[in-house]
């Protein structure tokens, strides 16, 4: 894609919007519509066009696969760890209320953490995907399209 | 006014799905899909569920178009003429149908307040949601919340399923070609 | 009988026929076609209309989209279905990934991804090992 100069350019502009909007989605789910899932595959799709119009290769530079692959598992472990937590504390597993003196700010606390888990791992699944069947020596050239 | 709207935006998507059925090229097949998932969420805002839209926008349009254009790079661009005949597939899918439809005759009214779906567990949520968890998005409230148990093994499919692709497409195939030109 | 031909019963479930149309486009893509990746794109359409049929069973006329505003005496739509379908949607991209992943492999191992190439691929295959084994019969009797 190295010839598509407007391409390019429109990218570069664009990627950190995305990036900013990915994170509104993520941290602003409960008052509007969006959550972890949206937001996780929003961040993503910031990298991916990234990737697309540059290079897998510049890509995997800034987020090399070692890190998209523990930070799959990082995001399992934030939101199974904030139901040991709850455990720990004397609730339930995944009973917010005792994060805090007052319930519902320990419902706030919880639900932003799982949510933030969530995400990370969907937006670290959805790039290792991509980085998966990118990485692949394509049988079409960019001519035959 | 809101049914004919959706009304239109149905058929709308099921022309799509037709195209699909009846086009052979590959390229074309993804971009209608890709459409069809736009009409989709179209059709689900129209139906209140904003948060699903959302979703089936970024999703449906963007993640899975993408996959789907990577696969093709990787595979072929046309589909091969079918050599079966296509009236049995056809014969089983309208049988199915009509006893799909069948089913749907005792079905509550489309939109009416008093089904069984409305009695239930989805008023109480709503009347509880603003005193114990004190969100406005009730969706939210119930995702991450009430149902915690539920997403928490949504999150681990999602897990799992992007370590099959890793292990499918990743590391290994990689690792044993540089082994390769090693040796 | 003349409960289908009322305009109020036939507009009030026109929406659930029409779910099943678009599922059934789904599923003929799945049986008919060959091709693998069509048949993905047939499931994912399979997977909107059951979405769909879940989302339309939440929505309450004259109710809005279920995040809480001021007005007391406002009605929302059901919003467990759409918790169900938001992370259905996510688990099920995932779920195609994988099924992208395997067409992908099974195109590097047999060459091409029309289901009919594949399984006569297979059948041959089987063909030879039987030719093989039963070339080694008589080799393995002798020896005996």
């Amino acid at each position: 894609m190295e010839h598509h100069l407007i391409l390019r350019v429109v990218t570069k502009i664009l990627v950190g919007p995305i990036l900013l909007y990915a994170l509104y989605v993520q941290f602003h789910g409960d008052f509007g519509p969006g959550g972890g899932f949206q937001a996780g595959v929003i961040f993503a799709v910031a990298f991916i066009l990234y990737g697309l119009v540059f290079s897998l290769r510049q890509l995997r530079e800034l987020v090399p696969d070692r890190i998209v692959h523990q930070l799959v598992a990082i995001g399992l472990l934030l939101y199974a760890g904030t139901g040991i937590v709850t455990l720990f504390l004397g609730g339930n597993f995944l009973d917010y209320n005792v994060l805090s003196d007052v319930g519902y700010k320990g419902q706030h606390w919880g639900i932003i953490t799982i949510e933030l888990g969530v995400g990370i791992t969907v937006f670290a699944v959805m790039l290792s995907i991509y980085y998966a069947f990118a990485g692949r020596p394509p049988q079409l050239d960019d001519k035959d399209w | 006014m809101e049914l004919t709207i959706t009304l239109l935006l149905f058929f709308a998507l099921v022309t799509t799905a037709v195209a699909i059925a009846l086009l052979r090229n590959l390229f074309a097949v993804v971009m209608l899909s890709g459409v069809a998932s736009l009409l989709a969420a179209l059709l689900f805002i129209v139906m209140d569920a904003v948060d699903v839209a959302f979703t089936e926008a970024a999703v449906g349009a963007g993640i899975s178009s993408v996959l789907m254009l990577s696969t093709i790079a990787l595979t072929a661009r046309h589909e091969k003429i079918p050599t079966r005949s296509s009236l049995v597939p056809l014969a089983i899918v309208s049988l199915t149908g009509m006893v799909l439809i069948y089913g749907t005759l005792d079905m509550p009214n489309f939109g009416s307040a008093d089904a069984p779906v409305q009695t239930h567990v989805g008023p109480e949520y709503i009347q509880r949601t603003p005193k114990e968890i004190h969100v406005p998005n009730i969706v939210t409230g119930v995702l991450a919340s009430y149902r915690g148990y539920d997403t928490l093994g949504e999150v681990t499919v999602v897990f799992t399923a992007g370590l099959g692709v890793i292990l499918l497409l990743g590391g290994i195939g990689r690792r044993r070609r540089r082994g390769k030109g090693q040796s | 009988m003349d409960r289908i031909f009322n305009a109020e019963f036939a507009l009030g479930h026109m929406n659930y026929w029409l779910f099943v149309i678009l599922m059934m486009t789904g599923l003929y893509i799945v049986v008919a076609r060959g091709n693998l990746l069509k048949k993905i794109v047939g499931l994912n359409l399979f997977q909107v209309a059951v979405f769909m049929l879940y989302i339309s069973m939440g929505k309450v006329s004259g109710g809005t989209a279920p995040i809480l505003i001021d007005n007391p005496n406002q009605l929302y739509s059901n919003p467990l279905p759409h918790v169900l379908i938001l992370t259905a949607i996510v688990v099920g991209i995932a779920t195609t990934s994988l099924g992208l992943a395997l067409i992908v492999r099974i195109n590097e191992t047999y060459g091409t991804i029309e289901e009919d190439e594949v399984l006569e691929i297979d059948h041959q295959m089987h063909a030879d090992e039987v030719a093989k084994v039963e070339k080694l019969k008589p080799a393995k009797l002798d020896a005996s």
